[in-house]
């Protein structure tokens, strides 16, 4: 048997929200695999928009990468809004 | 004879309960877990209809027999199913037809009925809950039929055959039926039947069979042999212990 191509499956859970990566399937394409994310991961209401991404279309940073990728961040502390001490009387920051 | 409501809910009810049944057949053996899973769902969907539309039948009845009673305690020979609903599911061309032509059925059935004037009320209101079901019963049979149809060689040969043999099965869909008023004869649907699913096989390259023989007998409870192992296993449970729960 050839086994149907994986797809990555994204569902906005209400208006408003963005799409979040729920899983993944295996469909023969786009029209079926639409339909059988809406079994598996919206049968008990948790959505109201589906998205079906075929998963080799899918770019992702690689573990060995993770260094290069994530480390530099960790000591770069004045990235975040926090390391500014706030001055008085500066009410609605 | 009874009430034609009764009649006449008990075919809509036996057909759902039979397929429900049949589907399940399936569950661990299609080719892929998405599609056990999207026919579980849809034998879960025929089931749940299978229960209002019996349990009403009861309550019509007035005999004190509630959906269980109803589907564990009859013999074969008072079941009124269509008998395309009792065939063995084959493999899965034949289940996929069978259900296209079934859905296609129900989901005009459920639609006509949701909307006529002068319909049972309740039937009505199990109808405009079945009609979103069944739409999607319509369009996952569909989308399979015209894949496969449209398929490979094998793939097409298979669906061909599984057009021609239960083609002829579909003729009993539309005999027409006493419903003292208060329900759409099926007899009008073929119409209807017919401009949703040739579209279908045409986009799937599969002809339907010209004339030929159209078996019939299962409204009257006259069925096939294999209704009779079905049930077997349906309602073995019950009539071992009964009221049986878990």
């Amino acid at each position: 048997m050839i086994a149907e191509p994986l797809w990555e499956v994204f569902v906005r859970p209400r208006r408003g929200l963005s799409h979040t990566h729920v899983g993944s399937l295996h469909a023969p394409d786009a029209a079926m695999a639409l339909r059988n994310a809406r079994d598996l991961y919206t049968r008990r209401q948790e959505g109201v928009s589906i998205w079906v991404v075929p998963a080799d279309a899918i770019t992702a940073s690689s573990p060995d990468e993770k260094d290069a990728f994530f480390d530099p961040a960790a000591d770069k502390v004045y990235r975040h809004p926090t390391f500014y001490p706030v001055p008085d009387g500066a009410p609605h920051l | 004879m009874s009430e034609p409501l009764f009649e006449y809910l008990l075919r809509r009810g036996d057909d759902c309960l039979i397929t429900a049944q049949r589907l399940g057949e399936w569950y661990a053996g299609a080719h892929e877990m998405e599609e056990d899973v999207a026919l579980a769902n849809i034998a879960l969907d025929q089931l749940g209809t299978a229960r209002l539309l019996l349990t009403y039948a009861g309550e019509i009845e007035g005999a004190g027999r509630d959906e269980d009673a109803l589907a564990y305690l009859r013999d074969d020979r008072e079941f009124r199913n269509c008998l395309l609903a009792e065939l063995p599911n084959g493999d899965f061309g034949h289940t996929i037809v069978r259900l296209l032509f079934l859905s296609a059925y129900q989901s005009l059935l459920y639609d006509r009925t949701a909307e006529a004037d002068g319909v049972d009320e309740r039937w009505a209101a199990i109808a405009a809950k079945a009609r979103k079901e069944s739409a999607y019963h319509l369009d996952h049979s569909a989308q399979w039929t015209v894949r496969l149809g449209d398929g490979t060689d094998e793939s097409h040969r298979r669906m061909r055959d599984a057009v021609d043999a239960l083609w002829p099965y579909t003729g009993e869909l539309f005999e027409s039926e006493t419903t003292g008023g208060r329900a759409i004869d099926p007899a009008t649907l073929r119409t209807g039947w017919l401009s949703t699913v040739e579209p279908v096989l045409a986009e799937a390259t599969l002809t339907p069979p010209v004339g030929g023989w159209t078996p019939e007998g299962g409204r009257r409870g006259v069925h096939t042999e294999h209704l009779g192992l079905l049930l077997a296993e349906l309602q073995s449970l019950h009539r071992a212990h009964p009221g049986a729960t878990w």
